[in-house]
Formats: C-alpha cells, sequence, structure tokens
C-alpha cells in the first residue's frame, strides 16, 4: 500500500541522545546528549519518558508553538504498553495515538500522521519516539548488569528520545510518499541476530514501494534502513541482489553510521531500537536535506516484533518494515 | 525467497564465533579463579586456623562477595563478557546473576521487585542444581549403599 502526499512536510525535529551515541561521529547533530542513562531519574524507565519529555519541549520551542497549538500527538517506544509514551503525555497533554512497530514506529508514526494531514483532518502533529538502552535489556534481554556472552551479530539498543513536527506549511522538507509493509517472517528465531530477522520485511518494502512507485532504486540519493547492523545489511544486499536483480549502491544503515566502533566496542553489530533511524534521519539527514546536500532519501524503518514469550514458546520472530520517501525543497 | 534458502544466505553472511579461542580463554581465567579460590582456602586454614572444611564454605562466600561487589561497581558485567564461562560457570557467574537482577529491580519493592525478581536468571540453576543433586545421590546410593 503506497499514500502519495501533495502537502506534508516535516518542518522541524528534535533529537536527545544518550551516553554511548554522543562518542559516535553524529555526535554533532543531536540537539542535546547525556553523560549518563539515568537522567536524573531514578529508574531507566521513567528516564526514557524523560527524554520523551524533553523532545517535545525542545521541538516546540524550535518551531515556536504551543502545547495547545498542537492537534495531535502520535508515539511509540518498546516498553510494554508503550508506558514511556503514555507517562510523558500525561505532561505533553497533546490528544495521544500510541502506536507501536517495535523499531519501525517512527515511520509508521510519520504514516499515519501524514495521511491525516493529507485528507485535511489535522493541521499539524508531532511524532516521538524514544527507546532506552537498559530500559530494553532490561525488558527484553537479561538484567542490565548482567555479562552475559554477547554474539557479534547482537545489535545494541541506542538511547534517545527523538520527535518531528510535519504540517502543511511549505518548509524543512517535504514528504513525498510512503509504503506500508507487511509482517514476513523467514523462520529466524535467533534473538542476537535481528538483522537476519528484519531483512526480509526491508526487502519486501523496498521492492513494493519501487513498484508503485514505478522508480528504479537509484532515484533515490539514499536508502536509509533503519537498525539492520553490518550483517543485516549484508543480507539485505544479497537477498535484493537474488529476488529482483536490484544491486543497493545508494543503501546506508542507521545502526552502522551511530556508534564509534573503536570507542564503545560492546555495540558489535550496531545500534538498533525506535530512536535509531531517527537519530541519524531527524539530525544528520533532515540537515543535508535542508543544504540541498541530499535531494531524494528513502526512510526504511525496520522492526522485529520480538516477543520474549513467543520465542520461549519456539517461535521464529516476525518482522515488519515501513518506507516513506523524502525530498529536499531546493 | 524461500526459508530454506534464506537460512543459507544468513548463514553466508553471518561470521563464525572463534570457539577455540573462546574456549582458551574460558580455561585460562576459570582455572585461574581455582586457583584463587584454592589459595583462599589454604590461607583460611591453614593462617587463620580454620577448621579444613569450614574453609571451603568461608572461600565459597569470599568469591560470592567478590562477584556481587564488582557487579555493583558496573564492571564485572564487561569481565564476564570477555571471559565468558570463565567467569559463569564458577560461583562468581552465580553470584554476579542473582546480584545483578537484584540491582534491576531495587526500586520495585522488596517483595514484588527484590523478591520476586532475583532468582531470574539464578532460578534454573538451583532447581536443576537440588534435582541432580537428588538424582546422583540415589544413584550413588544404588550403586556404593549409604556407606562412602
Amino acid at each position: 500500500m503506497t499514500f502519495k502526499y501533495k502537502n506534508v512536510y516535516l518542518n522541524e525535529t528534535a533529537t536527545i541522545a544518550g551516553p554511548y551515541e554522543q562518542l559516535g561521529p553524529l555526535a554533532h547533530t543531536y540537539d542535546k546528549t547525556y553523560d549518563n542513562l539515568y537522567f536524573g531519574k531514578k529508574t531507566f524507565e521513567q528516564a526514557e519518558s524523560k527524554l520523551i519529555e524533553e523532545s517535545v519541549d525542545l521541538l516546540l520551542y524550535k518551531v515556536k508553538k504551543v502545547k495547545s497549538e498542537i492537534d495531535l500527538h502520535i508515539g511509540g517506544d518498546l516498553l510494554n504498553q508503550l508506558t514511556a509514551t503514555n507517562y510523558a503525555s500525561r505532561t505533553i497533554g497533546i490528544p495521544l495515538l500510541g502506536i507501536y512497530s517495535a523499531c519501525a514506529s517512527s515511520v509508521e508514526g510519520l504514516i499515519i500522521g501524514s495521511n491525516m494531514l493529507e485528507a485535511g483532518q489535522i493541521k499539524n502533529f508531532i511524532m516521538t519516539v524514544s527507546s532506552h538502552n537498559a530500559s530494553a535489556e532490561k525488558q527484553f534481554r537479561y538484567p542490565v548488569e548482567y555479562g552475559g556472552p554477547k554474539r557479534v551479530t547482537s545489535t545494541f539498543t541506542c538511547t534517545g528520545g527523538c520527535s518531528a513536527y510535519l504540517s502543511y506549511n511549505r518548509c524543512g522538507v517535504k514528504v513525498e510518499s510512503a509504503t506500508v509493509g507487511v509482517v514476513k517472517d523467514m523462520g529466524v528465531s535467533d534473538t542476537y541476530h535481528m538483522g537476519a530477522v528484519m531483512a526480509p520485511a526491508a526487502s519486501y518494502v523496498i521492492k513494493k514501494h519501487l513498484d508503485e512507485t514505478k522508480r528504479e532504486i537509484d532515484y533515490y540519493d539514499l536508502v536509509l534502513t533503519g537498525d539492520l547492523g553490518i550483517y543485516g545489511v549484508k543480507i539485505l544486499k544479497d537477498m535484493m541482489q537474488t529476488d529482483y536483480q536490484i544491486k543497493m549502491n545508494n543503501l546506508e544503515d542507521a545502526g552502522t553510521l551511530i556508534f564509534d566502533y573503536e570507542k564503545t566496542k560492546d555495540v558489535h553489530a550496531g545500534g538498533s531500537g525506535p530512536a535509531c533511524l531517527p537519530l541519524v534521519a531527524f539530525g544528520d539527514i533532515f540537515n543535508k536535506m535542508q543544504k540541498g546536500e541530499l535531494k531524494k532519501v528513502l526512510l526504511v524503518a525496520t522492526g522485529a516484533l520480538m516477543s520474549p514469550t513467543f520465542v520461549n514458546q519456539k517461535l521464529s520472530i516476525p518482522s515488519i518494515a515501513h518506507a516513506i520517501s523524502l525530498e529536499a525543497l531546493i | 525467497m524461500e526459508k530454506n534458502k534464506y537460512k543459507d544466505l544468513v548463514t553466508k553472511h553471518t561470521p563464525k564465533e572463534n570457539r577455540l579461542l573462546n574456549a582458551f580463554i574460558a580455561f585460562g581465567i576459570g582455572g585461574m579463579l581455582g586457583v584463587i579460590g584454592e589459595l583462599l582456602r589454604t590461607f583460611y586454614a591453614y593462617i587463620l586456623d580454620i577448621p579444613k572444611q569450614d574453609a571451603g564454605v568461608f572461600m565459597t562466600t569470599t568469591l560470592i562477595f567478590i562477584g556481587c561487589l564488582l557487579t555493583c561497581f558496573g564492571f564485572f558485567d564487561k569481565w564476564v563478557n570477555f571471559a565468558r564461562c570463565g567467569l559463569i560457570i564458577p560461583i562468581t557467574g552465580f553470584a554476579h546473576s542473582m546480584q545483578s537482577a537484584a540491582l534491576d529491580y531495587r526500586r520495585e519493592g522488596f517483595v514484588t521487585g527484590l523478591g520476586s525478581n532475583m532468582l531470574k536468571l539464578a532460578g534454573s540453576v538451583i532447581i536443576y542444581g537440588i534435582i541432580s543433586a537428588y538424582i546422583f545421590g540415589i544413584v550413588r546410593f544404588l550403586i556404593f549403599g549409604g556407606n562412602v
């Protein structure tokens, strides 16, 4: 399913990152970074909620709006019952739609809001996503301080809160079209190889997008996937080549761009989490598009719909990916 | 793409773990830990004049304490990550798993948080440890009788 938009613009973004990200090569593109994982809160979960609140405050300050002027807030995160988003929304107070596609939530949020904007139901909206390394580890894997051996293919959940303001005012970056993906399951049940879990979903949505918009892959200056990691990218490239004879020369993965592998060795295959793609896309890529250095970018957010319960019940892990096409205005 | 073909493709792009090196590191560090344990036991038995059998318990407790303390300091997980089974299989791994779970849930109440989650990882070690102790105990009884 592909939607075309005539009048939707990504006007402004705000990104806040954690201690590991601030050592990475993109540190200068974040609006704010923190030295430790607590952000002045008592627990990691509350810290994640604070990330969302702060990024919204920062965003509204940037676009010079007050909360009552925003029609809708669409938000997602990784915690059970979307706790971080829901609790942050107590103070944000904008009508909220909570969404979940794991690490693909960011693009899902952009698609839902953009459709409403295009239909004229709302005049603007904000989209937020967050992820927190320690709260995600605690919920999905082992206790934070537990040093269970990790394999080289495992990814490292990014810590960050990202938000974006979209409206029909022509400034920033144009949202051109978007494709909604389907849930794919190729039988991978390895929780330490999420790249292999998500690559099929990404390859499906990229192919679908190209077919339905009748474009070649070279139409885009950059195809930015969410969090496939070093090995997931290799799998995706190979898959696109063998299945569809498409050479992905313009493919980059946000998870592989976000960390400095020398300074932070324990990130293994790269970053992951809902905040991973936006930390790169809303910072570095958004800046470059506004300057005109990148004209056409396809964001492909990939999400592993992993449930520890179902993994323990010996089911494989399904995944989903959504794509959204952004165009520079200059 | 079919699932079988995809599996091959994934295997092709997944690096192999160096199991021999991992085993070597685990053997080295686990062995070193054993030596430390033995030194401690000797220290307790011959310098502090604790009865030999009790010295073993003192040694175990000391290692558990050190494992817990280093976990709280926040760098033991990196050591375990490097040494793998060298630190997980000995008693330090048990201490580490309980302490790290306790740290995670310390703000969620003594009963609902600490109490019910502390054995999250270590629980199965205790359960299957006790079960296998029973089974081997029975086997020993059946083969050698009660008085070995």
